[in-house]
């Protein structure tokens, strides 16, 4: 046997035995400080070889020991804590894997909560502020990998980055700030940075170093969620130091590469959101998409389609570094095809929530952006095919939302696409969406600074509405001019002018029937125009004339044409409708609904009905409609009331009388509400039931169930709404069956459209219907109703639907409530 | 700009009785001080009313039914000129109330252009009417009846009838120059002493129906049978030049004229409404939509009342922007 080695573990056993068994001060602490001397501390140092053996053999059964004898009693032996500031120096100053391994081992063992446990804690936030947990990584990066070195490398990876977990479960409420994750991770971070430092300096030393257990404290502490607090530490740091040093590049490469595959997404993920831009990212990854499968599996494919949840800077950052480099270049030509794949898919459409469908359509236009004419002109024709289907199928879409994705997409990728080709051109209302598509359009400029990119912005900014309001004021500066004395005129105040209008011609028919023959026979356009904007006053002045011509009437007008640009027609004509209907509900609305499934009308019309119907019933059941309508016939024509005028003397006498007036309760101030019968009550059938009836019966021109859906869409929101509108009328009871039978048949339409307007008629019957009568008779569709919504509101790939499952379960929820008081008791 | 605008305003009174349409108005001082107003129908009567009973005080028939176009009065007497499309240009004696024609010019043309007239000494008088020619325009003085000249457009210039008039002297200058608006559109500056035109500029693409000189800013405005109204200028009493043109609602101005005090234009309008705008700034100041027939003229007396003569035969009088 070595004798160095057996000197040295004779040496420890005495030690061992005395601080084990001794209750004497003085010899425990002149034990202590020779064992001090294998640490290499003192002035007299034990020899080199004794130091190696007692750290590799024996360093942590004195450790063992040392815990094993912390009792208040113990530190009490020698006064002022000398004892204890001995004894933790071991745990401090000694190979800081072991005194790591011994801490964590004595805390978890420790019986909770207890004298040691503290103590043990302490000094552990002791050992981390100062720095040791560095020195435990270092001590790993480099040695060589051998089995047993792994082993306790795992066992060193668990507790390092377990820490937080480890001691909040053991101290519980007691535990300290250092342990919390948020303190304890950019701790850590930084700790990360102080090894790669080292790892440089010794690299430049000419000394192999690995950076793998670094990589994987990384990975791992990625993995349990904490990239925000470690990369938040790293990156920025990084960034400066990368930047011109090829040897500190080299390092990080290598730190990400061997980040162990499980833990890539996490790193990956956590990289691109704090790194500031593509160029930084680049030079913290290098070439790694190309190295290693699961790198560019996350980056390509993971990031971009499995997932929606890059913001747009981040996404900007992962594809401007697959752009930075020539190698990398084909991944992202490869990640733009499949990209305008997706895009285009209509199952992807139809099943994708609208916020996929975004994300997609940015990452698009971003990698648009960033390839350039040549590359794009390569394969062409296989991206106008994908953007073309996607464009077709989103216009098809009844969601305006989708439709004016597909719109803006479309405009800005065919201009990038083809550029030599006419523009695309759609109508469509921007909104914050598209401002920030047409804004991705934009083609990314040179590698630059964003600190560069920033300042030239500004000041163009600035000096536009200086330039507006000189232009502004010259024409005013021009025309003063020589009259500078007469500048007082200006305090002339402009009366209301809103009344000056295009002036009518004296050709406006003035009786319904004058109306009616003008707009049919008539080949003189004025006389057209006059009779259409004075058809809706006419119809209400006038109702007795009106029933009798009143289906003429709405034939006539459901068949109207715009033939002469006047203004606003569509409007016209549908307040029109809306006139004729209310007037003579039972007939008109008959007719219309019947019309609405006949064979030969457009799907604006037949939208037209819809709506229309839908204006009409929430006229009817408006309560005190007919007190108005009284009140808008009686002024003559010609003189305009002042409101003011008239009622100056009644609010003085008012006034007047309320401070006289001395009251000893205060009722309502207010008016009371406008009551009456609800004239929808005896109709309703008329507007509801015919709608219903054919729905699941195509026809050559029109096929609800098929590609018509929009007008389905539609059609199922005006029966909720027309449900909505039945409120306390006896015909409520089975209309809500009706519609719950509808909405039975299309529970599983694939349009969201649709499906909200099903979510609608369902919550619209629980509240028309009386809550008894809907207990009463329809239990069973209550009960399905109910399962499907919960499906709904759980699964369903459009927002809006969930939202209004949630709704309607809510008022099921109230209905129950509601019922449940009174049985109870 | 917080405050809403205040609602349109309503006339001041109404005068009806003039049983035809109103084609002309022309405010004057009456006896002890009383301003009367003129108005010319289409029936040939000229009626005078007084303002402060808002009743006729006489009705004055010398046109043999033939319309009235145009009404001025003269200092002297006080004498009153109506212009009629009998083809006469009547001078009445309105003093002490008298009112009998004392004079008769014979007009050689047709049409509803109006004439115009300047003062060229305390007893003489240059009055502009179109002449015999299709496009000739004739300066007569008064009350000699002589033709100071004929002022007859090139050849070639095919400028249709003269549509209105404004005969005008710069202070500082004794030549007498006329504004002519013709049918075409365009809008020529005559120097009557040498039958020549200084300035010819197309300001419409209609017939100038009516013109308006602000002497003071060497500036007017004229209105078409179209949608716009056209400001214009006079480069150092010399050239015409297009400042620039106001849209309007509706198409057709019938006449236009300044108040006085050079603060507010109105414009009689075809679409039945008198249109008042700020006249440094041409911005509108209201809509008059009181008439329900064509409003043919407006005229302004010195105090700021504001008269509109209609085709419904009535005569709105409005009081807007009171100087001060």
């Amino acid at each position: 046997m070595d004798p160095v080695a057996s000197a040295v573990r004779l040496e420890v056993q005495e030690a061992v035995h005395i601080l084990s068994s001794s209750e004497d001060g003085g010899h425990i602490v002149s034990t202590l400080q020779s064992l001090r001397r294998y640490l290499g501390e003192t002035e007299t140092q034990a020899p080199p070889g004794e130091q190696e053996e007692f750290s590799r053999t024996h360093f942590s059964t004195v450790l063992r020991c040392l815990v094993g004898k912390l009792s208040p009693d113990w530190l009490d032996l020698l006064p002022d804590g000398q004892l204890e500031e001995l004894w933790a120096s071991f745990f401090l100053e000694g190979p800081a894997d072991q005194a790591f391994l011994v801490l964590m081992e004595s805390i978890e063992g420790a019986a909770s909560p207890s004298f040691r446990l503290m103590k043990m804690a302490r000094l552990l936030a002791r050992f981390l502020s100062a720095g040791r947990m560095a020195a435990v990584m270092e001590e790993q990066c480099g040695q060589q990998a051998g089995p047993a070195s792994c082993l306790l490398q795992e066992t060193l990876l668990t507790r390092v980055v377990g820490l937080p977990d480890r001691l909040g479960n053991r101290l519980q409420r007691e535990t300290l700030a250092a342990f919390f994750p948020q303190n304890y991770f950019p701790l850590l971070g930084e700790e990360v940075l102080r090894v790669l430092q080292a790892v440089v300096d010794s690299l430049r030393g000419g000394l192999d170093c690995s950076v793998s257990f670094l990589s994987q404290v990384l990975g791992k502490a990625c993995v349990h969620g904490r990239q925000k607090e470690v990369l938040g530490v790293l990156v920025p740091r990084l960034t400066v130091l990368t930047q011109g040093n090829c040897l500190w590049q080299r390092v990080c490469w290598r730190l990400v590469e061997c980040v162990p595959d499980r833990a890539m997404e996490a790193v990956l993920k956590g990289l691109v959101e704090a790194a500031p831009g593509p160029e930084v990212l680049s030079r913290l990854l290098g070439n790694l998409v190309t190295k290693s499968k699961k790198a560019q599996f996350v980056m390509t494919r993971k990031l971009l389609f499995l997932q929606y949840s890059c913001s747009t800077p981040m996404l900007q950052s992962l594809l401007g570094y697959l752009a930075m480099d020539s190698q990398r270049r084909p991944l992202l030509m490869q990640a733009l095809k499949e990209l305008l794949e997706t895009w285009g898919s209509s199952s992807a459409i139809r099943h994708a929530p609208l916020e996929q469908q975004c994300y997609v359509s940015k990452a698009a236009l971003i990698c648009l952006a960033h390839l350039g004419e040549a590359e794009l002109r390569a394969c062409r024709d296989e991206l106008l095919a994908s953007l073309m289907d996607g464009v077709k199928n989103r216009l098809d879409s009844s969601l305006p939302a989708v439709r004016r994705l597909g719109m803006t997409v479309a405009e800005v990728a065919s201009a990038r696409l083809h550029p030599e080709g006419p523009p695309l051109k759609f109508q469509y209302e921007e909104d914050e969406l598209t401002r920030e598509i047409l804004a991705l359009a934009a083609p990314w400029p040179a590698p630059h600074g964003p600190s560069e990119a920033g300042p030239p912005v500004a000041p163009v900014d600035g000096e536009s509405p200086d330039q507006e309001t000189v232009d502004g004021g010259s024409p005013q500066a021009g025309r003063e001019g020589s009259d500078s004395e007469l500048d007082s005129d200006d305090e002339l105040v402009p009366y209301d002018m809103s009344g000056d209008g295009e002036q009518r011609n004296s050709k406006t028919p003035a009786y319904v029937r004058d109306c009616l023959e003008a707009l049919t026979a008539s080949e003189d356009w004025e006389r057209w125009e006059a009779a259409l904007q004075a058809l809706e006053g006419l119809v209400l002045k006038s109702p007795a004339a009106t029933r009798e011509v009143s289906l003429e009437l709405a034939k006539v007008l459901l068949h109207l044409e715009e033939k002469t640009a006047v203004a606003g027609f569509e409007g016209l004509r549908q307040r029109a409708l809306v006139a004729v209907t209310v007037t003579d509900p039972a007939r008109v609305a008959e007719y219309l609904a019947m019309q609405f499934y006949a064979l030969n009308y457009s799907l604006r019309q037949r939208m037209d009905i819809l709506d229309v119907l839908a204006l009409a019933a929430q006229e009817l059941s408006r309560p005190g409609r007919l007190r108005r309508a009284t009140q808008q016939g009686s002024p003559g024509p010609g003189s305009q009331p002042s409101v003011a005028a008239v009622p100056a003397w009644q609010a003085v006498v008012e006034e007047r009388v309320r401070r006289k007036a001395r009251r000893f309760c205060k009722g309502s101030a207010g008016r009371a509400a406008a009551t009456g019968p609800n004239e929808f009550n005896a109709v309703a059938g008329y507007f509801f039931f015919p709608l219903l009836q054919r729905f699941d019966r195509p026809v050559v021109t029109f096929d609800l169930l098929g590609d018509d859906q929009l007008v389905l869409g539609r059609l199922a929101h005006t029966l909720g709404a027309l449900m909505y509108l039945a409120v306390n009328t006896v015909v409520a009871v089975p209309m809500g069956k009706a519609l719950l039978e509808f909405v039975w048949a299309l529970r599983f339409h694939g349009d969201a459209y649709v499906r909200r307007g099903l979510l609608s008629a369902i919550s619209s019957v629980l509240l028309s219907v009386p809550a008894e009568r809907l207990l009463a008779d329809l239990p069973d569709e209550l009960l399905e109703a109910r399962s499907w919504l919960a499906g709904v509101a759980e699964q369903d790939a459009d927002e809006d639907c969930r939202l209004l499952a949630v709704k309607a379960l809510l008022l099921l929820e109230k209905l129950r409530d509601r019922l449940l008081p009174l049985s109870s008791p | 700009m917080a405050a809403p605008a205040p609602p349109p305003p309503d006339p001041q009174f109404v005068l009806r009785g003039a049983h035809s349409a109103v084609h002309a108005l022309h405010f004057c001082d009456g006896a002890e001080g009383h301003p009367l107003l003129l108005s010319g129908s289409l029936h040939g009567l000229v009626h005078i009313w007084s303002l402060q009973t808002r009743r006729p005080l006489a009705a004055l028939d010398g046109h043999g039914g033939q319309c009235v176009t145009w009404l001025h009065t003269l200092p002297r007497g006080p004498q009153l000129l109506s212009q009629g499309r009998d083809l006469q240009l009547c001078v009445w004696d309105l003093a002490e109330g008298r009112n009998a024609v004392v004079d008769a010019v014979r007009l050689e043309s047709m049409g509803f252009c109006r004439a115009s007239i300047l003062a060229e000494g305390p007893q003489r008088w240059m009055v502009a009417v179109p002449g015999r020619g299709n496009d000739e325009v004739q300066v007569l003085e008064l009350p000699s009846k002589t033709l100071v000249s004929c002022l007859k457009p090139e050849a070639g210039a095919r400028l249709g009838m003269p549509m209105c008039l404004q005969l005008w002297q710069a202070e500082s200058s004794s030549r007498p120059l006329l504004l002519a608006g013709y049918e075409d559109g365009s809008l020529a500056l005559w120097d009557v002493s040498t039958r020549k035109v200084c300035s010819r500029v197309a300001c419409h693409s209609e017939p100038v129906m009516g013109l308006a000189l602000d002497p003071w800013r060497a500036r007017g405005v004229s209105g078409s049978a179209e949608k716009a109204l056209a400001v214009w200028s006079l480069e150092g009493q010399q050239a015409l030049q297009v400042r620039g043109t106001h849209e309007l609602t509706n198409p057709g101005i019938a006449d236009v004229k300044i108040r006085p005090d050079s603060k507010i234009l109105a414009t009689a309008g075809w679409d039945h409404r008198v249109r008042v705008f700020q006249w440094r700034t041409m911005r509108p100041l209201a809509v008059l939509a009181f008439h329900s027939a064509t409003v043919h003229c407006v005229a302004f007396d010195t105090a700021g009342l504001l008269a509109a003569g209609s085709g419904d035969q009535r005569i709105s009088v409005w009081s807007l922007y009171p100087p001060t």
